[in-house]
């Protein structure tokens, strides 16, 4: 599903140039549940951020579902995020004056998906993580765990290939958390490949995978005996 | 271009005008605000314009009146001080000469410029009133309007020297009875009976006649005061586009020539140059109207920047939101499409409340003046105006709107998404 070989990205800070990924050769199968751990500057979420196309690569191959990715302009790149990746970050990034239902409905609409047809998906995926009867609340009207869920319903609804979540739960306590988690892996469980940034064991540990990742490069991928967050909730 | 018949893409903009409403309601007051100035002020300018026109409607705009006075200068042996008479001779050649002159028309009269008005009768009641001698074509520059039965005099009145009069609505009023058909019916006028064939009415605006006025045809009063070939004025009209103030120097100069006084003589013809006047009134409507319109425009522009202004603040208020939208799947295109739409939706729905809007105040302003002795009449914008405004609008909005979407673009949405 995903392909990596020999990712070298470095940022320009002023007169220095700051060297974050260091050759990344890393490839992801399909009904994957990767956790990416590593220490603040350990270049995590500029992989999450190369992976999800919001950000270039400066040197090496990066192939999503077969398809070559590179030297893409902005609109290209927007079509492919569009059609195969579905974004979950830390801080929700709800639009604050759409519905729950509306926003799950956003990336539909860019995919030219007509009116009647994204209002009945994004119930359907409202649904699915439990908050069908939040579909016309704002997001101020929801707690911190809720919006995560709208916000999974919503990059789940343009059925991507592969999720990326940025700290999903960094910004929720644990036992929220654990719901959140909880959803991930169900969704996993269909057989939806996803990845996931975190810095916590625990939360890594309800994955499948886990790459540690320290100054630039990879110094473990291993493995690991899923923890089923249901216990907790 | 099908982005913009897109249903989908309203109902977005759409969505996001109407649920930040205080950002809307700010953006659309700025224009509506300039759109109103702009349509009341060019309106209130065309009421004046029009209300001019109106008084200037019954006498042709491009006339002139020429009298006799006398010499200030000696020339071939004649002194100075010599009194000047026009002949109805010099009609023919001041036509034959001027090409530019339309008509002229000769008058004769009694009860203007100092002679005593004439003493008329009719029945057991009476009256003294000035009586003119004309010709049919005086009509041409002097609209008369007759009431319904009667007519003003003919070419056969002329040919035959009828004793037929046009009289006036004042005469009409005290010296006939409420209600009596004058047409047909004798008055005398002086010694001599005449049959009324027609009643004028009195125009509103500028009018060379008073509703007193007798008019009989030039042929009768020249044989009834025994008057020959002598004209009192000359009502000349000319041609709609020539210079009237040419005109009336050759005319002038002709005359001069004529009556065999001094080139150099002004004095020995007076004049009157009633376009001149009205070169100078409608000037000053004109000048009003170009005043409004660039001061309209200019508060039209200065609320479309102020649309510009707010969605720039307010793109950077959305960074995240147009960042979350592109890590969706919006590409830059659709982003600043989103914006620009927005502006000019915006400046649209301004743009025609505040013509509205305007047109209630011009219509107050109708109803308020109607029946005022001031010339303004029927305030309006000409249609071209109005779309002219909007389209002026529409561009504005699109260009102005390009610089926060341009912004908008230009954010990269990692940088949008990151943590503040």
């Amino acid at each position: 599903m995903i392909e990596i070989k020999n990712l070298h990205k470095s940022y320009q800070m002023g007169k220095n140039s700051l060297h974050v990924l260091k050759g990344i050769n890393f490839s992801v199968e399909e009904g994957e549940l990767v956790a990416i751990m590593g220490s603040s500057g350990s270049g995590k979420s500029t992989l999450l951020n190369i992976l999800g196309m919001l950000d270039e690569l400066d040197e090496g191959s990066y192939t999503l579902d077969g398809v070559p990715i590179k030297n893409l302009n902005e609109t290209k790149a927007a079509q492919y995020r569009n059609k195969f990746l579905g974004f979950i970050f830390q801080s929700f990034n709800l639009i604050n004056y759409k519905t729950a239902a509306e926003n799950v409905a956003l990336p539909l609409y860019y995919q030219r998906v007509g009116r009647k047809e994204r209002q009945e998906k994004a119930l359907k995926y409202l649904e699915q993580v439990g908050l069908k009867e939040w579909a016309t609340h704002l997001p101020s009207e929801l707690s911190g765990g809720q919006k995560q869920r709208v916000a999974i319903a919503r990059a789940m609804a343009a059925e991507p290939k592969v999720l990326l979540a940025d700290e999903p739960t960094g910004a929720l306590d644990s036992k929220t958390s654990y719901e959140v988690m909880d959803l991930i892996q169900k969704i996993n469980d269909e057989g939806n490949t996803i990845l996931l940034v975190t810095h916590e064991e625990d939360i890594a540990h309800m994955c499948k995978r886990i790459v540690h990742l320290k100054d630039g490069v990879i110094v473990e991928d291993k493995k690991v005996d899923q923890v089923r967050a249901e216990q907790y909730v | 271009m099908k982005f913009i018949f897109d249903r989908n893409t309203w109902q977005e903009i759409f969505g996001s005008i109407s649920k930040n409403k205080t950002r809307t309601i700010i953006t659309i007051v700025g224009v509506l605000w300039g759109i109103f100035i702009y349509i009341a002020l060019s309106g209130a300018a065309k009421g004046m314009d029009n209300g001019f026109e109106k008084v200037f409607e019954s006498v042709s705009m491009n006339s002139m009146f020429v009298w006799g006075q006398s010499t200030s200068m000696p020339y071939e042996g004649f002194k100075t001080g010599r009194p000047m008479q026009l002949k109805l001779s010099d009609v023919t050649t001041l036509e034959n000469r001027i090409p530019e002159i339309q008509n002229i028309a000769p008058r004769i009269t009694l009860g203007n410029f100092g002679s005593d008005p004439v003493f008329t009768v009719r029945g057991q009641k009476s009256g003294s009133y000035p009586v003119n001698g004309d010709y049919p074509v005086y009509t041409r520059i002097a609209t008369k309007k007759i009431f319904d039965g009667g007519r003003f005099i003919n070419d056969e009145d002329i040919a035959q020297a009828r004793k037929v009069c046009v009289i006036g609505e004042r005469n009409l009023q005290e010296l006939f009875e409420k209600d009596e058909d004058p047409i047909g019916q004798f008055i005398r006028i002086g010694d001599v009976y005449f049959q009324v064939v027609g009643v004028h009415k009195l125009s509103q605006g500028v009018s060379f006649d008073n509703d007193n006025a007798i008019f009989i045809p030039f042929t009768t009063f020249r044989k009834l005061y025994n008057t020959g070939e002598n004209v009192d004025y000359f009502c000349i009209a000319a041609y709609d586009d020539v210079d009237v103030v040419q005109v009336e120097k050759d005319v002038k100069s002709l005359l001069r020539n004529i009556h065999r006084v001094n080139p150099e003589d002004e004095r020995a013809f007076g004049s009157f140059n009633l376009g001149e006047m009205f070169t100078k009134v409608s000037g000053f409507a004109k000048g009003m109207t170009f005043l409004s319109l660039v001061v309209g425009i200019a508060t039209i522009l200065a609320g479309v920047i102020g649309i510009g202004n707010i969605l720039l603040i307010s793109v950077k208020e959305r960074t995240k939101e147009l960042g979350v939208r592109r890590a969706l799947g919006a590409t830059p295109k659709e982003v600043r499409s989103q914006i620009i739409l927005e502006s000019v939706f915006l400046t649209m729905i301004a743009g025609v409340m505040g013509i509205i809007l305007g047109a209630g105040v011009l219509s107050i302003i109708n109803s308020l003046t109607k029946d005022l002795d001031f010339p303004y009449t029927n305030p309006t914008v000409p249609i071209p105006y109005v779309l002219g405004a909007l389209l002026i609008m529409v561009v504005l909005g699109t260009l102005i709107g390009l610089i926060p979407a341009q912004r908008a673009v230009s954010i990269k949405p990692i940088d949008a998404l990151r943590e503040e």
